[in-house]
This record gives C-alpha cells, structure tokens and sequence, in this order.
C-alpha cells in the first residue's frame, strides 16, 4: 500500500469554523473544486464557543449608527495599530454579510418591529452586535453548515494538516493525517486557505479548546509566510476561576452588556475608577449614570447618559480584574465578582443569557439570577497572525491566503467583542472569492516533489519510534504554565528573555517526546505533533512581545506601562531565517485623509 | 490521602474490547471529561476521546456514563457516591471507531437530504414569538444522544427507514421558519419515517439542551402529516363507518 493517497483539488480550506465554512461556500459558488479539511467533524469548531454577538452597523436600534461610527471603534479599541484598509472594508461590508446569514436561514432574536435584534458590546458606541441569546456562533456555524452541505463541498473531517507543501515557491498543497485511521493524504491543490483560529492552547488558563494549538500560524511560518503583530494576545476579562475544572471558561461579555457590573470583595465597583484618559469623557462618572444607561437601554430607549465602565475595552477590563486581585480585593479563589443577579430579573436573566445561566448551575453550583459570578482574565484571542493582504486576504506567499482569528491586522493591538464573527464572515468570504480567482489563473494542479512528502510523514511517525523520551502531556503543561507566568497579561524584559530561553528547553525535550499506542485515534500522538507548532508560535509571541517597549492594547509591559508614538508607527513582523525565528520592525501604514478626519473626531 | 475516583473505561475498537479499570485523583468540581483526560496524562496518552470546547456548546463529548447517555464535560463527578466505580462508554447506536470514539457519519449524510432552508421573497421582517419556537431547536449542539438513546434507532436499527429524533428536530426548525417555503412532508413521510418514532419521549430526557424534542418538534410534525395525507372528510366517513359496524 501506498504511503499517502493524494487527492486535486482547486481550493482547499483547512479549518471548518465560520472562516473556513464561509471562505468554502464563496470557492465553491465561484466555480473552484473545493475541499474543506478539519480537525474536529463538523459543526464542532471553536466558532460555537463565540456567544455574544456578531458586529455589524445595521442599525436596527439606533439610527446612528454608520459603518464609520464602526469602523473608529475597531480603530480606538485596536489603539490604532489595525490595518485600516480592513477596518474600513470589515466595518462596510459586515451588515451584507449578516443578512446574508439570515437569508440562508439564521434566526436572530428581534426587535419589537421584527427586525435583528442588536445589543450593546464594550467598545462599541451603539448597540451593534446581531444575537441569538448567549450561543450566537452557534447559530452562525450551524447556518454556515447547513448552506455549506448543499454547495458542493467536499468535507475531510478529522484531518491534521502538518505542512504545507510548496512548488517553485508557491503553496501547491499540503500533508494531513487522519486520526481515525493516521493514513496520510495529500491534498494537491492550486490555492489553500488557512483558517484555522487562534493559538490559546499555549496558555494555562484559557477559553480555547484542544484545536487552538497554533496550526495555521505554524503552517504559514514554516511555509515562509510573515506573521504580523503577534505579541497581541487578548485575555477575556470574564472566565471561570472557580471550581478548577473549569478555570478558563469563557462568560460572555454579553453579561456586561446586559447591565451585569463588576465588584470587589469590598462591594465597590471599581471599573470608574479604571478609565484611560483616551477613554475619558465616553464612559459614565457615576453608578447613577450607569444606572441610568442600562434602565433606557432595558426599556429600549435610546440613553442619553453614558455607558457604564465595565463596558470598556477587553484589555483595560481584564488590567484592573488583575490591579483588585493583587491589592488583595480580590474574591475568594483569585478572582473578582460580576454580578447581574442584583441588576435584572431572575426570568430575564435565563431568557437574555441561558447558556450561562445553565453553564454556572451545572458546574459551579452558582445561581447566577440569585448570587454573583467569580470570574477573572482568561486568555481568549490572538490578534496576530498571518499578514494578508487587505481586499484578497492573500499572504505573503503566492497561493496561500488565511481568514479569521489566523489572519492579522483588522484588530490591531486589540479586538473589540463582536468583531471576531464579523471578521469571518467578511474576510472568509473575500479569501474565498479571491483563492478561487487564484485557482482560476492556473491550468494544472502543480507537481509535488514526493521525497518532500516522504520527509513530512518520517517526521510525524518519529514520537513511535523513540524508545526513552518524554510523555507529551507533561512537556505540554509545562509550556503552558510558563507562558501564562512569563508572557501573560503584564511581561517584562527579564520574564520574556526567560521564557525565549525555556521554550528552547523544552525544544530539546520535545525531540525526543515519546508515544505508545498505535497511530489509530491517538490523543497522545497528536500533541506530540502539535508540540512543535506551539513551541514555534510561543517562541514568536515571546520575541514580538520582546520588542515592543512600551504598553498598548493587549500587550503590557512592567518597565514600560505607557503607549509610546514611536512604537504607535509601527507593526511587527515575525518570519523564518536560516538562524531561526527573526522579528522586526515595519512601518505601519496611515490611513487616508478622509478616514484619519473620522478617528479625529469626537463623537457624542 | 488523596481522593481517588474509580473509573471503567471501554478501551477497544470494532473488533471488540474491555472495560479497563483507572483511578484518578478528585479535584473540586470535577466532571467526567476531567476524569478522561487526567487518565490521559498519566496512564493512557493513546485513550481516544473527543472533546472541544468543554462547555456544554459543542456536543462532541458524548458517551454513556453508567449507562445513561451524558455529555462528559457537563456530567460532575460528585453526583455519584465516592465508592462507586463509573463506567464510561462509547454511544452503542453507533459503531465504534476506538475506544470512547464512534462513527458518527451516518448522521451527516441523513443531514444533506434533508431539503435545504428555503426561503421566501421580499423583506425579512418576523417577530419574536415566531423566532422563539424556531430557536428552541436551533439549540442543538449535535451531540447525538438523542439519536443514541432512540430505540427505533439503538435497538430496531432502522437506520435506513428513520432519520431519527436529532434530524425531525432539524426538519421541525426548518418546517416551522417563518420565512421557509418549502414543503418537507412528502419526504419526512417517505424517506424519513416520521412515523416511526411512538412518542416514548427518552430523546427528550436525555438532550442537554432541553429541547422538548417529541411535544414541541415530532408530535407537531406527525400531525401536519395527518393533516396532509388524510383527506378529513374520508377521516370522518371511515370513523362513522366503522362505528356502524361495531
């Protein structure tokens, strides 16, 4: 028997989360033989996990809202490291991508005129984020699903990608093993999209399942591609601490958003007291205030007080969780306390956020229409990723593009909630569209050099054949351990210089990281593979976060907490040498004068 | 001394297998899925499972725990007695692939014949109530429990007749949007068996979600099709008729 099959196609998508799905639907509607490979069966992937919304300027509740009132708050959210050419093409084209949604059979919750429903997000000026209670991606992945099995996808459901392969310096494929039965295949193809999500797996505490090991960042740095910005890590404010068992789930924004406030173990809510000055004069002053907003906007009327401070950016909200927890006015098991249950009715509490209400009863034995929650920063999105180009969404390596959470620069230093589903419908449609015109432009499928493929399969065997290395697990663990101490919320020079020098230790142990078993649906074997791809990625975040000496966004620094202009001009690059992983510097490009007239702006 | 947690495992593959005895350490708060994974760790790297996202959300985590089917990562441990030794088990509806793995691809297929979300012209204006009884089985996170506990399915295997409590719900969803124009009864008659299922409602205990899968989705189904297939004056005829005759 051979040692791999090899199937052509024109477009292969690898990741089946709402990036892949809506890129596969857009190639396959244009024409191109498309393929989606995944590493979960479908209608699994990490998409089901978003829970508060999709942002999109519809509209529906206050008509002021515009695409340039969106486009700003995706820029001051991202401290103005985004690209902007993305930012504005994401704040334009979100509202046709979310109608699309529902014209192929999505069902939002609705406002009283029968349109979507829309609620308030942090970050966001005006109620913008499309819903479906607390399981909004689920919604949108379950609607993608059921478009994309009558669009003549062919779907490969738990595959790992492992390379990709390129010919004459183009991508021309790539190397998957299946983990039912750990045959390889070799998908040939003419364009390949990486949507693959983030890399929080690398991290201690996280929102992130099994599947967030870095893969398409790995793929595309070892393919040649430039990964750009990735010191950004967002930490979500609002995880699970408490019982241990589930330290790192994610509770939806969504609650904020419903009036729920933040509370230290003294009973104050401490978020007006962690205002930014470039935040000042946006947020309420007073819990009067506050509570003036979220009684217009429970009414459905249009507030005229300013929204409350817990409603701030991710990255300010989950700094001061971290400043009360280590003042010491923290909550019993490290964390500080969200309460909604003193702020809305116990009925409106199930019907606004069921999945939490469900999700605290079962595991954490919390009612959370009668108590608080206790909850604290969870490590949640990577901002960084692959450089594309803003209209194709092409890398910097001919025939590859990436979408979604692998793909960067539409968050810049960091993401507004709501912007991650937007971001994959926009952007997995655009890769789509252009991977296929890519495909288009090529006769033939390119050849695949077999002794490069041969080398991929020896490599990914190699953990069978080690007779006294290292259990997977623990050389897993202790890399997450580590980078949630030394490149975690707050780095500093010295942490970060560790952590540079430890992932290369853990390299050595990982050389000859050993599995038993047989290559049949083999957990143990698979993260011995997807060892690499996290040490390689760490190493990166670990680098850029080396770099950029000052604090901005997601990313601060100890021994320089403020934002510097100089470092305000300019993106990170991270990429593969001869010597190993470089990162640099590159100017940041500004955008047109029309667009840095609305950022100047102030609005009321 | 540490709590230890008593475990049965099924490690096998089509060919067969065993119950394999584990002990794990107790931790607070601990499900099942921790059980599973802490044997991972230490004991049996290669012990195949599926999991994602953890949470209840993603219905990849199904087994049957003492013989009940549950999501593993919603299932706590101290529900059961310290000195009970929990049996985990692949779903038995479904062949297994290894170990806590099953093939789960028949439901996949019986997914893209179902006659696709078709929707109607104009402006899209519905109302909350009419999204309400829809979103109920939009919940659904495909863990496929329903499917496993369904006895049409797990014990009559009428897998080629019968679509199953998980895909009626699905057909339900799309029946009952208010934008959808097409007509699925011809084939949830014929091709989907809607008939089959005779209401004993374990789907309904079993879903995670709480879908109230056979009141709010089958029975509502069964009785369109009446509607449809029996013309109600020769319903009413035949009923007066054999009344005569008893």
């Amino acid at each position: 028997m051979d040692r791999y099959t090899t199937l052509n196609y024109d477009v292969v998508i690898i990741g089946a989360g709402g990036a892949g799905l809506r890129a596969a639907i857009e190639a396959s509607a244009s024409g191109a033989k498309t393929a989606i490979v995944c590493k979960s069966l479908l209608g699994k992937a990490h998409t089901v996990m978003a829970e508060g919304g999709v942002a999109a300027s519809l509209a529906n509740l206050d008509e002021r809202d515009n695409w340039q009132t969106h486009f700003r708050d995706t820029m001051k959210g991202g401290k103005y490291l985004n690209q902007w050419r993305m930012a504005q093409l994401h704040a334009q084209e979100a509202p046709d991508r979310v109608n699309e949604l529902e014209e192929w059979g999505a069902v939002f919750d609705r406002t009283k005129t029968g349109k979507i429903l829309q609620r308030n997000f942090g970050g966001h000026t005006y109620p913008r984020l499309a819903h479906v209670g607390d399981r909004t991606g689920l919604e949108l992945l379950r609607t993608l699903q059921d478009k994309g099995v009558h669009s003549g996808i062919d779907v490969y459901m738990e595959y790992t990608v492992r390379r990709l392969l390129k010919t004459d310096g183009a991508v021309s494929g790539c190397v998957a093993y299946e983990r039912e039965t750990g045959r390889f295949t070799v998908f040939n193809t003419k364009a390949t999209v990486l949507a693959t999500g983030g890399t929080g797996r690398c991290w201690e505490v996280t929102s992130n399942s099994w599947e967030y090991t870095a893969d398409g960042h790995a793929l595309a740095l070892w393919a040649g591609a430039d990964l750009l910005d990735m010191e950004f890590i967002q930490f979500h404010p609002t995880g699970m601490v408490w019982p241990p068992s589930v330290k790192g789930t994610l509770i939806t924004e969504g609650v904020r958003g419903e009036g729920g406030v933040l509370k230290n173990s003294e009973g104050k809510r401490f978020m007006f007291e962690n205002i930014p000055e470039m935040f000042q004069g946006d947020y309420a002053e007073t819990e009067e205030e506050a509570n003036g907003w979220v009684k217009a906007v429970v009414a459905g009327k249009i507030p005229k007080e300013r929204r409350p401070p817990e409603l701030l950016t991710r990255d300010v909200v989950a700094r001061a969780i971290r400043k009360e927890v280590l003042a010491g006015r923290g909550a019993p098991h490290g964390g500080v306390y969200l309460d909604i249950a003193s702020r809305r009715p116990g009925e409106e509490i199930k019907k606004k956020l069921p999945s939490m209400y469900h999700q605290f009863k079962q595991l954490a034995d919390v009612d959370i229409t009668k108590e608080p929650m206790e909850v604290g920063p969870t490590c949640h999105y990577t901002m960084g990723g692959v450089k594309v180009d803003p209209e194709t969404q092409a890398s910097t390596v001919a025939g590859l593009y990436a979408a979604g959470e692998v793909a960067a620069g539409l968050h810049g230093a960091n993401r507004l909630g709501g912007n991650s589903l937007s971001d994959l419908l926009v952007f997995g449609k655009r890769a789509g569209e252009f991977a296929s015109k890519h495909a288009n432009g090529i006769s033939e499928n390119p050849s695949i050099n077999k002794a490069d493929v041969d080398k991929i399969i020896d490599d990914c065997l190699k953990p069978f054949n080690e007779s006294d290395g290292e259990n997977p697990y623990s050389i897993s663990e202790d890399l997450q351990k580590m980078m949630q101490l030394k490149v975690g919320i707050v780095r500093s020079e010295s942490d970060l210089k560790e952590a540079v020098e430890d992932i290369e230790a853990f390299r050595e142990r990982a050389k000859t990281v050993k599995v038993g078993g047989n290559v049949q649906f083999n957990p143990g074997w698979h993260l011995a593979l997807d060892l690499e791809n996290m040490l390689d990625i760490s190493e990166v975040v670990a680098k850029a976060a080396l770099q950029r000496e000052e604090s901005r966004g997601a990313h601060t620094r100890e021994d320089f907490p403020d934002s510097e202009d100089e470092w305000g001009k300019v993106n990170s690059i991270a990429r593969q040498t001869d010597s190993g992983y470089e990162v640099v510097k590159i100017p940041l490009e500004a955008p047109p004068a029309e667009l840095q007239e609305l950022l100047d702006k102030q609005i009321t | 001394m540490e709590q230890e947690a008593k475990l049965q495992i099924f490690r096998g593959d089509k060919d067969g297998g065993e119950m394999v005895d584990y002990s794990v350490p107790r931790i607070p708060g601990m499900v099942v899925l921790d059980a599973v994974h802490s044997v991972q760790k230490q004991q049996a790297a290669d012990l195949g499972v599926r999991w994602n996202c953890k949470a209840g959300k993603c219905g990849s985590c199904s087994a049957e725990v003492n013989g009940k089917p549950k999501l593993m990562c919603m299932e706590r441990m101290d529900k059961y007695p310290e000195d009970e030794t929990i049996s985990i088990r692949p779903m038995k509806t479904f062949p297994v692939i290894k170990d806590l793995v099953c093939d789960v691809s028949w439901n996949f297929e019986v997914n893209k014949k179902i006659i696709p979300f078709t929707p109607k012209e104009g402006e899209r204006i519905f109302y909350q109530y009419e999204a309400d009884r829809v979103q109920e089985f939009r919940k659904c996170i495909e863990c496929f429990l329903c499917q496993d506990v369904c006895h049409v399915l797990r014990e009559h295997e009428l897998q080629n007749e019968f679509i199953g409590p998980r895909f009626l719900v699905r057909s339900a969803s799309l029946e009952m949007h208010p934008l959808d124009v097409a007509d699925r009864s011809e084939q949830l008659v014929k091709e989907q068996g809607v008939g089959l299922c005779n209401i004993t409602k374990c789907c309904t205990e079993v879903c995670p979600e709480e879908i109230t899968i056979t009141d709010n989705a089958i029975i509502p189904l069964k009785e369109r099709m009446v509607d449809k297939y029996y013309d109600p004056l020769k319903w009413l005829w035949r009923k007066l008729f054999r009344k005569k005759s008893a």
